[in-house]
Formats: structure tokens, C-alpha cells, sequence
């Protein structure tokens, strides 16, 4: 019950009056970016991370991870009254949601996404409380070997398990990596890739690659939509809520089962979109009346809503125990980490206390508070759509280009925010998925670090990494991951497993 | 139950249409993206070599790690161009038809507007600049509601970033005038 105490002690962190309304503004903010066309979890958070830069680490986390619970609810608004999901892991929202919309029931699928977000949310923050503590004391015994046995092992999930064709995950990847390898090489010293110029000195930094990628490639992406629309602004009512409320234990199988679901794909990078699909499918499967899905069913709004929240925060806990992000908004937390001065890893819970129990004191108390702030403001949050996409496209390209100068202050990146933007826009459209390439820009040099480190320990022999039973086991994986497609085909070929997957059209 | 239930109604009527033709095919972006993969793998790559790309009694040399990774690249790139060309000409997907393409073009142009005016004239008049020309010239908006929300947006802007966070964005000519 150590994490309890502990706990309580990231709740008295949290209890002033500054932190409660820096809560405020990140849930706020983070409400409206989920609400906009354009914006997402990751960008808004990517956007808004220059705000925090003056401001204490648990501060500066509260507000950031704020935003990120705001987006998460945010999504659920316009997915349920205008059918469509401002985010994508809020697209198999709009199957039952919407429709729940149309026949006058818009507040009661609202109620329930808010509710089961929380739900999915709580689980999550629940499992960390008490996993992240652990995973990270069993990693303050990792040496350089293990460290890059587990990115070795993040990499090659990414490749093996990923959706996308192969070859594209590995352009993606291996493109990210050589771009976090630009500047200065921190083993040696040595410059890499800079070509003589002075602004390449300071390397490609995470933050501005990811606002590009994100944030200015998701407006010309949006651009070229049809932006009208047209739904329903619905207030919730406490009666509504109360009869929503009432019903929950019924559904307590499907809440559980999307929790469940949610945690293990947020963990492993299977991410929240992937989530909130794979529980709305479950949920109708299992269901008694299949038939019913899609057409205003409650459940098929409790079954995404609570896999993507579950998901979304469970991401949290490799970053937090590992140093390693579950998904891109994880990734983009963790490069704020770096920005104010903390090093990512399982040291945290030991130097940095205050700042890792107040991140998850945070996390309750925001998702109680962003619930209760959710229900209350839906139809001001509504009329935001009323704003017309002339108008908020140039304030995002404003934002955006404030948040990719102010990390460096440097002109620079603005210029390479804005190619990021149409490289970003061009890979999305031909298939290239993005999240590898985040994922390999903001661990490539650490997971280079740690080869190069337990190479120089070894004295540069690769057997270190099978020297013991834990490393030894974590590299085969790994490598087992990368090639999985294939001992996957294989496997089918001597008949040992089942059914053959059908084969996907690149 | 009782529920306040109103219509949100927005439209949008520069959409592009949905019979547009299509300006470019995705194979062909792909055959393009493939073969600035496969350059660039190679230039990094080179460099690399330069540096020093072997093994050496403590491990690799610092070139080692990215020099084999603009290879992984480069193969990547290699395999994408050759199954590109193969399926190219056989149904093509559009990648962006002629509506659509005006419609990011109009984007995109102000957007790199905007960090030319960035550079010579500063963030805050560059934003201004944009939010007024976009809402103006792009979505139609009646001036005086682009020059309010201009101003507006521009100014909690500076309040927030440069006087309440300390976050200095670059000026231009204007703010000097005005001693910051």
C-alpha cells in the first residue's frame, strides 16, 4: 500500500490554487482542440506545450495531460451531434452515437460517452497507480543492454504487428531514426549529417516535426473535405444523466471488457484507435441482439468510449515506468519531460516523486473534473462548430508556428515545422504511417545511447544482449516480433495454426 | 425528456466538388516520394560513410548506426518504387483531384506567406497579416469581422505568450517602434 501513501502525497502536491486552475485551462483548451476539425490530441498538446515552458515540471505536466483528457472528451461531442469524429479513435463513436442523436436521445449518448470515458479512464489510472510503480523499480535494475532490448522490442512490434504495409513502417521508421541521429553525436561528439550547416548543429527537434506532421498537415488534410455540416446542440439535463447512470451496472460486462481491452492495447502499441474498434466489434459480438448495433444502441457508445479513454491513459504507463510512450500524445509528453529538464525512465519515481505522483493524482482528479465540466458545457462547446474553418485554420497555423519557435527560438524551425506539414500531408495520403517515424525521432538517439553504451561495456561484442536470461529474452522477442509476418506464414504453411489470416491488399 | 435540441448549421460553399478530375494519382506521388527517399538515403548515407561507419574495438563508429539505417531506408525505398511500378497504370487511386488541390493550394500559399512576413516582419504582424488576408480573401468573411478577430487573436496572443509566459516570439520593424 506504499502507492497509497504516495498517492495522497500527489494529491496534497496538487491541492493549491494554481495547479487546480492550470487543471482548469488544460481541460478547457483541451475540450475545444478535441471539438475542432483540424486539431487533435497530439497537436493540441504539441501546440500548447511552449505555455508550459516557464512554469514548474508537475505544473507544466498537469496542465498538459489535462489538455489530453480534455481532447479525449472533446472527440465524443461531435462525433455524437454531427457525426463526425474529431479524432480517430472517436470514429466507431459515431455508429450507434449518432444515430442515438437523431432519434432526440443526443444527451443520453452523451451521457454515456462522457460516463464511460471516465469509466475506461479510471481503470487505467487504477492499473498505473499500481503497475507503473513496480514495472519501474524491476527497470532501475536495466543496464544499457536491457534499455535497448526494450526499445529493440518497441521498434520491431511497431514493424511485425503494425496494419500498414511492412515496407512503408520501415521507410517510417527508419526515416525517423536518421533524423533523430542529425547534430551532434552524443557518444563521441562528433557532428553527423549536419552538412555544414549551423542550424542542422542542433539537430531536428521532436517537438517541431511533430507539430508539422500533425498539426499544419491535418489543415491542408481537412482543407480538402467538404466542411459543412449540420447537428444537433443538445444540453444534458441532471435527469438524463441520472437515468444514464442508473442503468450502468447493467452494462458492467461490456465496461469491463473495453477496459480491458483499452489497457492492453494502450500499453503495447496498439494504440486507441485500434482500441475503441476492437470494443465496439467485441461489444456486438457478444451481444445478444447484434442486429441492434449501429442503429442507437447505448452499448455501442459505452464499448469505444471506454476502450479509447482506457487506452489513451494506459498509454501513459511505459512512459512513465520506461521512458518508453505508448502513442504519439504519449510521446509528445515525453518529449516536454526532456524540454524541462527531467530524464525519462524509471528514475523518475525515485528522484522526481512529487512530479510522477501529481502527473497521476492528476489524472483522477482531471477526469472527475473534465466529466463534471463535459456534462455542464456541451451545447457551448457545440456552437464552437459554429465558427467557420476560414477562421480557424489561420489561428492554428498561428499556433502552430509560436509552438515550433518557441522550443528553440529559432526561425529555422518554422521553415521546417512547414515542410514537416507537407511531408506529413503527402505520407498520409500514400499510406506512410506516422506514428513509427514519431515514435523513432523521440527514441532514436536514446536507443542508439544504449547500444553504443553497452557495446563500449562489452567491448563491442553483440553477445551482451543474450548475457543474461532477461535481456537474452527481451532480444529474441524482439527480433521474433520483426519477423513475425513471416513465422506467422510460415506456421500456416506446416498447418499449426488455424485459420490463415487473409492476406491484406497492401 | 425534455431537451433543448437546436440545429447547428454550417456550410461551407467553396467545397470541392465531388466529380473534380483528378490531378494526380497516387502511384505516381509514390513513384516520386520513393525516389526522394531513395536520394536522400543516399546522401545521408554517404555522409555516414564519411564519418566512419565501422566497427572498432569499443563498437560502432559514429557513422555506423545511421549509415546502416540510410541502407534499411534506401532498401525500403528501392522495394516501395519497384511495387509502384509494377501496379502503376493498372486502376489508379487518385491522390488529389483538381478541386481539392485548389483548395490546400489555398492553404498552403498563405501558410508559406505567413512565415516569409514571419521572418522580415515578425510573428505578431505576420498573424495578423494572415488571420485577416485568410478570413477575407479565402473564406469570404465580412472585413470588419476578419480585422477584429485579427487583432483580437493577435493580441491574446502577445499577452499570453510574451508578457505572461515570457515566451519571446521573433518582432519586426513594428514592435521595435513600440520599444519591445
Amino acid at each position: 500500500m506504499e502507492a497509497f501513501g504516495l498517492l495522497l502525497h500527489g494529491f496534497a502536491v496538487l491541492l493549491t490554487w494554481k495547479t487546480l486552475a492550470l487543471m482548469m485551462v488544460g481541460l478547457v483548451l483541451g475540450i475545444f482542440v478535441g471539438v475542432l476539425p483540424g486539431l487533435g490530441g497530439p497537436n493540441g498538446v504539441a501546440i500548447l506545450l511552449p505555455l508550459t515552458f516557464t512554469m514548474d515540471p508537475t505544473s507544466a505536466i498537469v496542465m498538459l495531460s489535462c489538455i489530453y483528457w480534455g481532447a479525449l472528451f472533446g472527440g465524443a461531442i461531435t462525433s455524437i451531434l454531427f457525426n463526425i469524429p474529431g479524432e480517430a479513435w472517436s470514429v466507431a463513436t459515431t455508429f450507434d452515437g449518432y444515430p442515438m442523436a437523431q432519434q432526440g436521445r443526443a444527451a443520453e449518448a452523451l451521457t454515456a460517452a462522457f460516463t464511460s470515458s471516465f469509466i475506461g479512464s479510471l481503470v487505467a489510472v487504477l492499473l498505473i497507480t499500481f503497475l507503473a510503480p513496480m514495472i519501474s523499480s524491476f527497470a532501475l535494475k536495466f543496464g544499457p543492454p536491457e534499455f535497448f532490448a526494450v526499445y529493440l522490442l518497441t521498434f520491431c512490434s511497431f514493424v511485425g504487428l503494425g496494419r500498414e504495409a511492412k515496407h512503408k513502417t520501415v521507410i517510417s521508421m527508419s526515416l525517423g531514426l536518421l533524423l533523430a541521429g542529425i547534430g551532434m553525436d552524443t557518444v563521441s561528439g562528433n557532428l553527423r549529417m549536419t552538412f555544414g550547416s549551423s542550424e542542422l548543429l542542433r539537430g531536428i527537434n521532436f517537438l517541431v516535426a511533430v507539430i508539422g506532421l500533425f498539426g499544419i498537415s491535418e489543415i491542408l488534410l481537412t482543407m480538402e473535405e467538404r466542411l459543412a455540416l449540420r447537428g444537433h446542440a443538445a444540453s444534458i439535463s441532471l435527469r438524463v444523466v441520472l437515468s444514464v447512470w442508473k442503468d450502468l451496472p447493467k452494462y458492467w460486462v461490456t465496461l469491463l471488457r473495453s477496459s480491458f481491452i483499452g489497457c492492453w492495447l494502450g500499453i503495447t502499441p496498439g494504440g486507441a484507435i485500434a482500441a475503441s474498434f476492437m470494443g465496439y466489434n467485441l461489444a456486438k459480438r457478444f451481444s445478444k441482439d447484434p442486429e441492434s448495433f449501429g442503429k442507437g444502441r447505448i452499448e455501442g457508445v459505452f464499448a469505444p468510449e471506454t476502450a479509447a479513454h482506457a487506452s489513451g491513459t494506459a498509454a501513459l504507463l511505459p512512459m512513465l515506468a520506461l521512458g518508453i510512450p505508448g502513442s504519439g500524445t504519449a510521446a509528445i509528453l515525453l518529449g516536454g519531460l526532456m524540454v524541462w529538464g527531467l530524464n525519462p525512465g524509471p528514475l523518475l519515481f525515485v528522484e522526481h516523486k512529487d512530479f510522477v505522483w501529481g502527473l497521476i493524482a492528476s489524472m483522477y482528479l482531471g477526469n472527475v473534473v473534465g466529466l463534471v465540466l463535459v456534462l455542464t458545457t456541451v451545447p457551448i462547446f457545440a456552437s464552437i462548430l459554429r465558427v467557420p474553418f476560414a477562421a480557424v485554420a489561420p489561428m492554428i497555423v498561428v499556433s502552430c508556428a509560436i509552438g515550433a519557435y518557441a522550443i528553440q527560438n529559432a526561425m529555422f524551425d518554422i521553415w521546417l515545422m512547414l515542410g514537416f506539414g507537407v511531408v506529413g500531408y503527402v505520407f498520409k495520403k500514400i499510406g506512410i504511417p506516422l506514428a513509427p517515424f514519431t515514435l523513432a525521432l523521440v527514441l532514436g538517439n536514446r536507443a542508439e545511447d544504449a547500444f553504443r553504451l553497452s557495446m563500449i561495456g562489452a567491448g563491442g561484442d553483440l553477445k551482451v544482449f543474450w548475457s543474461n536470461g532477461l535481456v537474452g529474452s527481451i532480444t529474441t522477442l524482439a527480433i521474433v516480433l520483426l519477423f513475425w509476418p513471416v513465422i506467422d506464414g510460415l506456421l500456416a504453411r506446416v498447418g499449426l495454426t488455424r485459420t490463415p489470416r487473409p492476406r491484406r491488399s497492401n | 425528456m425534455p431537451q433543448t435540441d437546436l440545429e447547428i448549421v454550417v456550410d461551407d460553399p467553396t467545397a470541392p466538388e465531388d466529380d473534380s478530375p483528378s490531378l494526380v494519382s497516387s502511384g505516381t506521388i509514390e513513384i516520386f516520394v520513393c525516389l526522394l527517399l531513395l536520394a536522400l538515403a543516399a546522401t545521408l548515407g554517404y555522409d555516414n560513410w564519411r564519418t566512419g561507419a565501422s566497427w572498432d574495438s569499443t563498437g560502432p563508429e559514429p557513422g555506423y548506426f545511421p549509415f546502416y539505417l540510410s541502407v534499411v531506408l534506401g532498401g525500403g525505398s528501392l522495394y516501395g518504387l519497384v511495387k509502384a511500378l509494377v501496379a502503376h497504370g493498372a486502376a489508379p487511386e487518385t491522390f488529389v483531384t483538381r478541386a481539392q488541390a485548389r483548395r490546400v493550394m489555398a492553404v498552403f500559399v498563405p501558410t508559406l506567406l505567413f512565415c516569409l512576413a514571419t521572418q522580415f516582419l515578425g510573428l505578431y504582424v505576420a498573424s495578423f497579416l494572415l488571420i485577416a488576408g485568410f478570413m477575407r480573401l479565402v473564406g469570404k468573411i465580412a472585413l470588419w469581422k476578419s480585422l477584429l478577430t485579427a487583432v483580437v487573436f493577435t493580441a491574446i496572443m502577445f499577452v499570453t505568450f510574451d508578457i505572461a509566459f515570457d515566451v519571446i516570439m521573433p518582432k519586426g520593424p513594428l514592435e521595435a517602434a513600440f520599444g519591445y
